[in-house]
């Protein structure tokens, strides 16, 4: 499974996996939105600790999520991102919604 | 202009065949030892290009994708990704940072603007109902051998 979705009640963090491109988004984005359809979170987090590479999807996939959160007035946070993926956020606009600091990890049951 | 080493792939449009084009696109270039962030650019660019086959050139059907890379002397990379699909009528409009003519699916709009950014030079040709041809060059020289 490319993403590991934990539902922390006022938080639902998206842990993804793998490589983040058209084919892998597909199935990343109905599990991620079944949780928050759930869940109507005020944060949703996207752990980027294990994707190893990412291509625009990637961006389709955080704007997506955005404007699902925004329906239910949530917000979407990044975080654990590695240089390259943090390379493609910011030129898809997106890089203000990096958690900088890392080192205060988000406690994950 | 000498080629060192030359390559070519065909393959259906199929979404999987995304991270099979980059994979196979590292391997080749892996002999000039690309540092990581040069390798992770190459890797975007080519799954763009060939994203944008699977999704705009064959939105009905699966057609097939053909890849050409070449390296030539003073670690020049040469990607030529080809489809027979429907082709762009405005490349100028394509090319747009943010536009999609894609309505469903969270296409964010920047194929060609990460394949302009992570490369060095890019040209796009196209011609409705024939097909579209993208030619991305990338120098993989390092810091080092600049001077």
């Amino acid at each position: 499974m490319p993403v590991t979705v934990i539902n922390e009640g006022e938080s639902v963090t998206a842990l993804l996996k793998g490589d983040l491109d058209h084919h892998s988004v597909m199935q990343i984005r109905r599990e991620i939105d079944s949780a928050l359809s759930i869940a109507m979170p005020q944060v949703v987090f996207l752990d980027f600790s294990e994707v190893g590479f990412m291509d625009s999807s990637g961006i389709g996939l955080i704007l997506g999520r955005m404007k699902a959160a925004e329906g239910f007035g949530g917000r979407v946070v990044i975080k654990n991102t590695n240089p390259y993926t943090a390379k493609m956020i910011r030129l898809g606009g997106l890089g203000s919604l990096i958690l900088e600091g890392g080192k205060k990890k988000e406690r994950r049951s | 202009m000498e080629v060192l080493n030359e390559m070519k792939l065909s393959f259906p449009s199929r979404s999987q065949n995304e991270a099979f084009a980059r994979s196979a696109v590292s391997a080749f270039i892996a002999p000039l030892d690309p540092t990581v962030e040069q390798l992770n650019d190459v890797k975007a660019a080519v799954s763009e290009a060939v994203t944008n086959c699977i999704v705009h050139a064959y939105p009905d059907e699966i057609g097939a994708i053909e890849l050409y890379a070449r390296i030539t002397a003073g670690r020049t990379l040469y990607i030529r990704i080809k489809d027979k699909g429907c082709g762009i009528a405005d490349i100028k409009q394509a090319m747009t940072p943010l536009y999609t003519s894609c309505a469903e699916g969270e296409r964010a709009g920047l194929g060609f603007a990460v394949m302009e950014c992570f490369t060095d030079k890019l040209t796009v040709r196209s011609t409705p109902e024939k097909g579209t041809s993208v030619a991305m060059t990338k120098c993989l020289v390092t810091k080092d051998e600049q001077f």
